[in-house]
């Protein structure tokens, strides 16, 4: 049987980084096909060609046999190849019946919208697909779960074979997760081909036929999901054992430098209790929404805690905002530097300062030559490469932008250095000398404790895990006695 | 042989270097361009009494640029100056009045007691609106949009509608008076200028400010107190509106109720045209004097010329636009 969609060789690099090198991959009609891959595996950059938002270096794409390619993501809708993306984006002031037609409206004789036919049109595509939605209902009365549907009931009128769906799980509940379960059943009855991308192995065990695993921008392997067990497709995702890439250095020691206990936060993190040691890289894992930055930003000050308890140093510490938390000596390195991290628009040794204006400036008046100084001494010490410190910040390399982060808040010379995701987006080379800066600032007696979603990262640095599911803690596991797999499952 | 002169010249003065010339001194060159034309094609420009008279016409958008600076280096809008303008002119006349109908009650007071309350109604102008961006999140366009309205409804109640006149010559002074051959308004405004110029550029606030303006949730991590920040810059705008006020009634004599209609979008002007970008966290207060002086010069020149004023405003909305869009082609580049 000739497969609905069949990609060979897909390459693809930005800016001289191959981020694709060999993508391939095989689609069945009336069948549900798992993507599956780590972070920076290349199924984004995958997805966004065969959606014709990025154009392919090399390749062969052919749909129903047939080479295609794509300018547009409208482009590939017409064609038959739809996607529901991570982060649905609908018109929420208007009804289910516009947004399904959106551009495409029936008129009447006069040029107007013929209401009537749209929505009569939509409801019953609606009703065919036994989604139980409203078509006259406005879109933003409809919870994630049901906009989700109605994306799929427009792919469905656009008459799409090929149906990505993007981590579809990640913003709803396990109820509503069941509900689209079935709606993928019917749509595979209908003979349509579903590719599935999730990081969750257990939704793919329980709804896929197939699977892909992509890694490092290659092709890994392909294949029956009967044919496999978990660990076996664990084995597949995360690939070769951890190398050389993490030196650790530090040993941890047995005073207490973060306790946390019982933090709760309503709706965000239940019951979690933790204790950093002094020298001690302590790893926070899980997947996205999880609860890992929300326990982070009780700790900060960003977020307030119904209840619990933050000790430093055995002493019980109230932390109100973030210059409370500063003030007890800790630093926070956030997710997304170029959301809350940096000033893009200003200088490298305004950022580097910026945490630390009071210090700097006693006297209201900043003093120029403790700033010039102390932004020196950061960028030796991390060796961050800028032509100068007065240059804006926006003009360096990824690595070099987090390092600018990292010493923003060395600076302030912390206790407790609190990392999320510190080299998310961050080439190998700049990787290793944060890792170095990691462990030497751990070896100094620095309490640390690190959230990444990277399961090598967090294995080869952790000295414990702290692995979070749902907001809730899934167990601390010493390095030695847990692995990859084991992570995963606890996760998921 | 020219090759290596070519080398030379190149590396002393390498395309990034010289983009940061035009960018940091190119509103600068502009100003100077504009003057020279000027001068040349009319021998009254550059009279001793001319350019007095053109620092002068600056003063007022002068100070209010300023002001305004501080609102738009944090992404903020300040539409309300105009009115600050009448209500502090007004409220701080009736208190240095000789009229005994417009004065509230023991006026003339001394100047220093007037210059207090017409610094004070800016400075409660400017909280309130600070008050309710800051804490209620209400964009700053719409705050200020209320207040516009509301300070000058409150200037005519304030003065049932009519001018208060016959200001003390003491108070007038400020407007009117020099020290040394120059100006009262424009030492004022080299004043502002001076102060804000250094909490801009070398005080912990001023750097509040950019950090705000740039990325306002980078500041809160850094344990920043945006909200206080966010507040403390209409106040700034509120007082120096309150000021511009006084100088204005001390110029005239007497305070109108409809003075100062309009004035924000001048000031808005003189800060867009000095290079301050509308999104936030880039910026200088010296900028936004040159834009100030450029939009007086211009009006000048244009007066000085014999083009009437209807074609002035033609061209002034020209400039603006103009400023702006090199200002994006120059910022493509970085």
């Amino acid at each position: 049987m000739q497969p609905l969609l069949k990609v060979e060789g897909l390459k693809k690099s930005f800016g001289g980084v191959a981020a694709l090198r060999d993508g391939r991959f095989e689609l069945a009609g009336g069948s549900v096909h798992a993507l599956c891959g780590g972070n920076g595996a290349g199924k984004s950059t995958f997805l966004s060609i065969l959606m014709g938002i990025h154009k392919r270096d090399g390749g062969t794409i052919l749909h129903r046999g047939k080479p295609v390619e794509f300018n547009s993501p409208a482009e590939a809708l017409h064609s038959g190849i739809a996607i529901i993306e991570q982060e649905l984006s609908p018109v929420p002031h208007m009804t289910v019946a516009e947004n399904i037609y959106l551009g495409r409206e029936p008129s009447t004789r006069f040029g107007g919208i013929d209401f009537k036919t749209m929505n009569r049109n939509a409801q019953a595509l609606l009703d065919r697909l036994e989604f139980n939605i409203s078509a006259k209902e406005y879109m933003m009365n409809l919870s994630v779960a049901q906009m989700q549907l109605v994306e799929i009931a427009k792919a469905l009128s656009h008459e799409a074979d090929v149906i990505f769906m993007d981590e579809p799980t990640s913003a709803i509940g396990e109820k509503e997760a069941q509900h689209l379960f079935s709606a993928i059943e019917r749509l595979k009855a209908e003979g349509k081909g579903i590719v599935y991308v999730s990081h969750r192995l257990s939704e793919i065990f329980q709804i896929a036929d197939s699977y892909t695993v992509f890694r490092d921008g290659g092709f890994v392997g392909a294949g029956k999901l009967a044919d496999i067990d978990r660990p076996g497709l664990i084995r597949m995702i995360v690939g070769r054992e951890l190398g050389e890439e993490y030196i650790k250095t530090n040993t941890p020691t047995e005073t207490a430098g973060l306790e946390v206990s019982g933090l709760f936060a309503p709706g965000k993190i239940e019951d979690i209790s933790f204790t950093a040691r002094k020298g001690e890289i302590f790893g926070i894992y899980g997947l996205m929404g999880s609860g890992r930055t929300e326990i982070f930003n009780c700790l900060f000050g960003m977020d307030r805690p119904s209840s619990g308890e933050i000790r430093l140093d055995g002493q019980v510490v109230s932390i109100r905002q973030p210059s409370d938390a500063m003030a007890e000596g800790i630093a926070f390195v956030t997710e997304d530097r170029k959301v809350t991290g940096l000033n893009l628009t200003d200088s490298v040794r305004n950022n580097i300062c910026l945490a630390s204006l009071p210090e700097m400036s006693p006297a209201f008046v900043m003093r120029r030559s403790e700033e010039q100084a102390a932004s020196a001494d950061m960028i030796a010490r991390f060796a961050i490469k800028a032509a100068r410190d007065t240059m804006p910040v926006s003009g360096l390399s990824g690595g070099n932008q987090q390092k600018v982060v990292l010493g923003k808040w060395f600076l302030r010379q912390p206790r407790v250095l609190l990392l999320d995701e510190p080299t998310r987006g961050v080439d190998v080379g700049a990787k290793r000398e944060i890792y170095r800066i990691i462990c030497d600032f751990a070896a100094s007696g620095g309490t640390v404790v690190m959230i990444s979603s990277e399961i090598d990262e967090i294995l080869g640095m952790s000295d414990r895990i702290l692995v979070m599911r749902q907001g809730r803690s899934a167990g601390i596991h010493d390095r030695q006695e847990t692995d990859a797999q084991s992570l995963v499952h606890l996760s998921t | 042989m020219s090759s290596i002169e070519n080398k030379t010249a190149s590396s002393w003065l390498n395309s990034d270097r010289r983009r940061l010339i035009v960018q940091e001194y190119g509103i600068f060159l502009a100003f100077l361009l504009l003057v020279g034309i000027l001068s040349v094609s009319n021998q009254f420009f550059l009279t001793p009494g001319n350019i007095s008279n053109v620092l002068l016409q600056t003063s007022i958008n002068g100070v209010l640029a300023i002001g305004m600076t501080f609102v738009i280096l944090t992404r903020g809008i300040d539409l309300s100056v105009g009115s600050v303008v009448a209500l502090a002119g007004m409220v701080s006349a009736s208190f240095v009045t000789s009229s005994a109908t417009a004065g509230i009650a023991g006026a003339p007071y001394p100047m220093v007691v007037a210059l207090a309350v017409g610094i004070l109604v800016g400075v409660g102008c400017g909280a309130l609106v600070g008050f309710i961006v800051s804490r209620f999140s209400v964009p700053a366009f719409v705050a200020t949009l209320g207040m516009l309205s509301a300070a000058r409804g409150a200037t005519l109640i304030y003065g049932g509608g009519k001018p208060v006149p016959a200001l003390s010559p003491e108070f007038r002074w400020i407007g009117t008076g020099n020290i040394l051959g120059i100006p009262m308004p424009v030492i004022l405004l080299a004043v502002v200028f001076l102060v804000s110029w250094w909490v801009l550029t070398r005080t912990r606030f001023g750097r509040y400010i950019y950090a705000v303006g740039g990325n306002p949730h980078a500041a809160k991590t850094s344990g920043l107190n945006v909200t206080r920040i966010r507040f403390m810059v209409y106040v700034i705008s509120g007082a120096l509106s309150g000021l511009a006020g006084m100088i204005l009634s001390a110029r005239t004599g007497s305070a109108l109720p409809q003075a100062g209609i309009a004035y924000e979008l001048d000031a808005i002007a003189a800060v867009v045209i000095g290079g301050t970008s509308l999104s936030g966290g880039v910026g200088r207060v010296t900028g936004t004097l040159i834009g100030a002086l450029i939009i007086g010069v211009m009006n000048n020149g244009l007066d000085l010329m014999g083009i009437q004023s209807y074609y002035q405003q033609v061209l002034k909305g020209a400039l603006i636009v103009g400023a702006v869009m090199l200002d994006q082609k120059r910022n493509q580049g970085v």
